[in-house]
């Protein structure tokens, strides 16, 4: 009987995702599908409506990879992952990128087979509570019962905030994002700890939203990056100026709408980024349009923001760090030449 | 468990027109058990060597150094003291087997008590009571289990208050929705001595319980032995209290700031899994208890009857005794079920020991394998408690028959 | 009788007509019955009102909840709001009604639905083949339940490019589709796989019976979460090289191999019924032990356990609302996902998801279970029904 289940394993496995192996981008182009690692469902970075349709500001970087590569951005499939698989699945293969609001440490760069970066989103561990309390920064939490998920930084760093201060808290700890938002939301807690970005878009879940607020303390950094496996430079490169030619093409005023226009543009970075001058693409196994491709369906990073997180869709985020470094924030990418 | 007996036939003499020892059934038998064990083996090797292998590649450490390390989070229902200031993963550990322990046992009596209710009423001879016992159990028992924690949890926690509406008796007891508090007894210098009163009167209990039963077998008279038994606890307990000079005060719980501070706090998430796990084990428990009833033959009842018991008394002397055997190696398992099925704790916050051990250290430590591991041994091991120790209630019962 | 015992003679001759007795109390009609049954004595009475009480405290509200109060239509929330309904609001349908596709068929693509469809309708066959008493052909039924149903419901579910069905990634199945999977998984898999523990269990070689016995007892002794978690972080680890199982394949394993060591229990109630005599008419006919256990043993012993296996199954199918804790989209998920969508965040949405769940659960075991009483008192083989939840 030993035998069938090692029968059955093989099969099992025979489902399972191919082998990792170098040439990431020869796969992906060859499978004509690009496999990313997506949240499993968080509003305004990765969701999937009744009818498995994916949008979201982690989803549009997914989507940019792919336009950059087959110039189309449906050509993603997109793979649900919690926060204790995602990594697994990068190092398997099963994904071939993973873009789900995770924060680049050092312990995930370089002791799990990982390269991360650059940043995409800004990010740092902050509280919900209701405004009823009145109250005006975390510290004031005393003897409060606080929600949150298990299983990320995100409870330890709630353990070290509230010792670091010498304040008394009692932590309510649950598998699920979902179930910590719905006991808050029941009123089991005082508060609910997160990354900031996440209390935005768990907000829209609550019974009334306008009836909780959040604070203004961070007691985390937490710098969101595009993950990909060791061992395959060119792949490593194409996914990190996928995200950098968003950014440059904000700094330069090329958006969406005027793309085909800006081709004809005499200003050489507009020239460089659109492959009109120099053939840039070539280095990471792309044609010389491969940015044009990423704005022309997926727009620059401010249009990503505005769309999915921006003051004008449901999260109402502040772009605060995530400006541009000409206008106050700390977004900044290398340039391309 | 009876032995099959041996399906084939005696081995051949050497010799015989068909006895290739291919044909020897001793041969075969022990093909059989090397092919086994090599696939066994192999299966095993290759797990371990490909586990090895891929940490390797992975960069996962093995190994139960984390044991001690620094845990770093907190738990808020614990039955010993810890904190993320000084505690380690390994409390960690037993604070989470202490709150598995705490829910598991307590929903033993509970689903105990209600099954037997439950299953005694299904039996009634008033129909509205046995069928409602009916739909109970019918309703209940076709449920899944994680379904009714959900809805306890989340029925548990609207229906009660905010901390500042809190119901409240005498301002020494709050209900709301973080929990029932109640005041928490605080052991000060001394109290050792009502732990000694307390063991000396179970002692004089026993003593007085074993004359009192003599002296009926002897003389046939009947004694109230339980209200002496309270009567002599009452007494000691009370000598040990003021011989230690009323060393136990009150720790009365008091609404400051956003919570109830001080006095003993029983979690909503410990009311909802008790709840969930005891009704649903109970509803199992009284499909047992009726077979187990209705086992007892129905002279056994007319006998009792023609010697002029009651019937409240013949069922607690006749027929439950006899029922019991009947009945207790399924409740046993369905008892196990109950601890097993304490682990859904998970799915509703309650930190048992998988939601501790195998969600927050082994997300924390990233050292699946060993998490897991000490888990499933742990419950493996509450499973052989639970059978030994029902195992010897059963053959103590098993005695009785005739 | 009664008698007079006016006479005082030894000898008993009446010698009047005895006056007529009262008639007997009524022992037939309804009202006979109440006395009967609910009101003999003050104790009975007292239970008889508790129980009315009872029966008034929780029905009446809840056939107001689910069906007078509830509201049936509706596009959003709204319609679900004590202030725009101005009236009590009970369940809300209406929310159910607009995810329903999504509770039954989680994200599968439309254009395929009608492939979850056609695995439906050959489940469906395949089981009332089986479980219909009178359905001819059994043996054939069996193989095409457990043999040929398996292959074309992962053919049709998972897709097969070269004869024109378009791979649907699991990532996209949900609700009750996963939850029939893994339900059905665990059977299949279970029932020959606890076959072979069962006589494994039983064998006279010492090694096999330790091996099963460890097997068993091992998967008994643990909580199927566990496991289930164990599937999940660990499987991978286990299998060489860069194979990932796909996450939906991982409890399947998982459940797989619990359900078998609970089957096997049963499956071996079943062995220890076989009277003696039957292998020892077996051997005297020269069989050997496979003959003996494939034209004897089984064919009495799995008659004798089909109330079992369906309870086994009823357990199983209750059980795979855990694998929705690591994170698979069956109807239980599915369900705790959709309340936590805005457009529908009411006072009661949360109690008729449950009530919806609760409904689709009951109505299946409450079904399997009847059937499994019906067809124990058709075997009526004195066989006490197996307990098998867990």
């Amino acid at each position: 009987m030993k035998k069938s289940l090692l029968a059955a394993i093989v099969t099992v496995a025979a489902f399972g995702a191919a082998g990792a192996s170098a040439a990431t981008l020869d796969q992906v182009k060859q499978r004509g599908v690009l496999h990313c690692g997506s949240n499993p469902g968080l509003a305004g970075f990765a969701v999937a409506d009744d009818k498995g349709q994916w949008t979201g500001f982690d989803v549009a970087f997914c989507r940019a990879v792919a336009a950059a590569i087959f110039d189309d951005p449906a050509k993603v499939r997109f793979i649900p992952l919690t926060a204790k698989d995602r990594f697994t699945a990068v190092q398997s293969g099963e994904v071939d990128v993973l873009i789900r609001n995770t924060t680049w440490t050092m312990s995930r760069d370089t002791s799990l087979g990982l390269n991360l970066g650059p940043v995409n989103y800004y990010d740092g561990q902050g509280f919900i509570v209701r405004s009823s309390l009145g109250l005006k920064s975390a510290k004031e939490l005393e003897g409060a019962s606080v929600c949150v998920q298990q299983g990320t930084t995100t409870e330890l760093n709630l353990a070290d905030f509230f010792r670091a201060n010498n304040i008394k808290y009692e932590p309510v700890t649950y598998a699920s994002a979902v179930e910590a938002v719905k006991a808050y939301d029941s009123g089991r807690c005082d508060a609910f700890t997160t990354d900031a970005s996440a209390l935005y878009a768990e907000r829209l879940r609550l019974t009334a939203p306008d009836e909780h607020v959040v604070l203004p303390e961070i007691i985390s950094k937490e710098p969101f990056a595009p993950v990909v496996r060791h061992g395959d430079d060119q792949w490593f490169d194409l996914v990190q100026w996928t995200v950098n030619a968003t950014i440059n093409a904000e700094e330069l005023g090329v958006t969406k709408a005027n793309v085909d226009e800006q081709l004809k543009s005499e200003n050489p970075e507009v020239r460089r980024l659109l492959g009109v001058e120099g053939n840039f693409g070539e280095g990471i196994g792309l044609p010389a349009d491969w940015a044009v491709r990423i704005i022309r369906h997926v727009g620059n990073y401010g249009e990503i923001f505005a769309a999915n997180l921006g003051p004008d869709s449901p999260l109402k985020i502040d772009r605060g760090l995530n400006r541009l470094w000409t206008n106050g924030g700390i977004l900044y990418a290398p340039p391309i030449r | 468990m009876a032995r099959t007996p041996p399906v084939q036939s005696p081995p051949p003499d050497r010799g015989d027109a068909t006895g290739s020892w291919l044909y020897n059934p001793a041969v075969r038998g022990a093909a059989y058990q090397v092919a086994l064990a090599a696939a066994v083996v192999l299966i095993l090797y290759e797990a371990s060597t490909n586990a090895i292998e891929n940490m390797r590649r992975l960069g996962i450490v093995s190994g139960f150094g984390f044991w001690n390390a620094p845990a770093g989070f907190d738990i808020n229902q614990r039955l010993i003291s810890y904190s993320s200031t000084y505690s380690t993963y390994g409390e960690a550990f037993w604070v989470g087997l202490l709150n598995t322990l705490l829910v598991a046992s307590a929903g033993i009596v509970l689903a105990t008590v209600i099954g037997f209710v439950v299953g005694i009423a299904r039996l009634s001879r008033n129909r509205i009571v046995s069928f409602l016992a009916a739909c109970y159990v019918e309703f209940f028992r076709n449920i899944p289990l994680l379904l009714q924690l959900y809805v306890w949890y989340n029925a548990v926690l609207r229906a009660l208050p905010a901390p500042r509406q809190s119901l409240s008796t005498a301002d020494a007891v709050f209900l709301n929705n973080r929990g029932l508090f109640v005041p928490a007894p605080v052991f000060g210098e001394g109290s050792g001595l009502l732990l000694v009163a307390a063991v000396l009167a179970c002692a004089a209990i026993a003593v007085f319980g074993r004359w009192a039963r003599r002296d009926q077998d002897r003389t046939g008279r009947q004694h109230a032995t339980g209200l002496v038994s309270l009567a002599l606890f009452a007494g000691f307990m009370a000598l040990g209290w003021f011989a230690a000079g009323r060393p136990v005060t009150f720790n009365v719980p008091d609404l400051r700031g956003f919570n109830i501070v001080g006095g003993l706090q029983i979690y909503p998430e410990f009311v909802a899994l008790l709840l969930g796990l005891s009704i649903y084990t109970a509803s199992f428990i009284a499909e047992i208890v009726r077979a187990g009833m209705l086992s007892v033959s129905r002279g056994q009842t007319e006998a009792a009857y023609s010697l002029g018991l009651r019937p409240g008394i013949t069922q607690r002397l006749v027929i439950i005794p006899q029922a019991m055997r009947v009945i207790v190696p399924p409740l046993t398992s369905q008892l196990l079920n109950l601890t097993k099925n304490s682990s859904l704790a998970v799915a509703i916050g309650y930190p048992d020991l998988v939601q501790v051990f195998m969600g927050t250290v082994l997300n924390q430590t990233g050292q699946a394998i060993e998490c897991v591991v000490i888990t499933m041994l742990v419950y493996l091991l509450l499973s052989l408690l639970t059978s030994l120790a029902m195992n010897i209630y059963n053959r103590r019962v098993a005695i009785v028959e005739r | 009788m009664t008698t007079s015992g006016k006479t005082a003679s030894a000898a008993y001759l009446r010698t009047t007509v005895a006056p007529p007795e009262r008639p007997p109390p009524l022992t037939s009609g309804p009202l006979a019955w109440l006395r009967e049954n609910l009101l003999s004595s003050p104790l009975n009475v007292a239970l008889t009102l508790a129980g009315l009480y009872i029966v008034y405290v929780l029905v009446p509200p809840a056939v107001r909840f689910l069906l007078v109060d509830a509201v049936w239509t509706g596009e959003d929330r709204n319609a679900c709001l004590v202030s725009a309904a101005g009236q009590p609001v009970g369940a809300c349908w209406a929310f159910v009604a607009s995810r329903l596709r999504y509770f039954v068929y989680g994200a599968y693509p439309d254009g395929q639905l009608w492939r979850v469809n056609l695995v439906f309708a050959l489940c469906a066959a395949g089981i009332v083949w089986l479980l219909w008493t009178r359905a001819p052909r059994k043996d054939l039924g069996a193989i095409f339940f457990f043999g040929l149903f398996p292959v074309a419901a992962v053919v049709l579910l998972y897709g097969w490019p070269a004869i024109g069905l378009p791979h649907v990634h699991t990532s996209l199945w949900g609700g009750v589709v996963v939850t029939l999977v893994v339900a059905f998984a665990g059977i299949v898999v279970s029932l020959p796989f606890g076959v072979l523990l069962a006589l494994g269990r039983r064998s006279r070689l010492p090694l096999v019976r330790l091996v099963s016995v460890t097997f068993i007892e091992f998967w008994r002794g643990v909580p199927l979460i566990t496991v289930l978690i164990m599937a999940n972080t660990m499987l991978p680890l286990f299998l060489p090289g860069n194979m990932s199982p796909d996450k939906l394949l991982r409890p399947l394993v998982g459940v797989a191999l619990f359900a078998s060591a609970y089957m096997a229990e049963v499956v071996r109630g079943g062995l220890q019924a076989i009277p003696k005599g039957q292998f020892e008419g077996a051997a005297s006919l020269g069989l050997n032990y496979w003959q003996t256990t494939r034209l004897v043993v089984l064919p009495q012993a799995l008659r004798i356990v089909i109330p079992g296996i369906v309870n086994t199954f009823i357990g199983l199918f209750k059980d795979t609302s855990l694998v929705s804790i690591v994170g698979i989209f069956d109807l239980m998920r599915t369900i705790e996902v959709s309340l936590a969508d805005p457009r529908w965040a009411t006072p009661v949405t949360a109690a008729s998801g449950y009530a919806f769940a609760a409904i689709f659960y009951f109505v299946c075991c409450f079904g399997m279970s009847r059937y499994s009483i019906a067809m124990e008192k058709r075997l009526a083989t004195g066989h006490k029904r197996q307990e098998t939840d867990r």
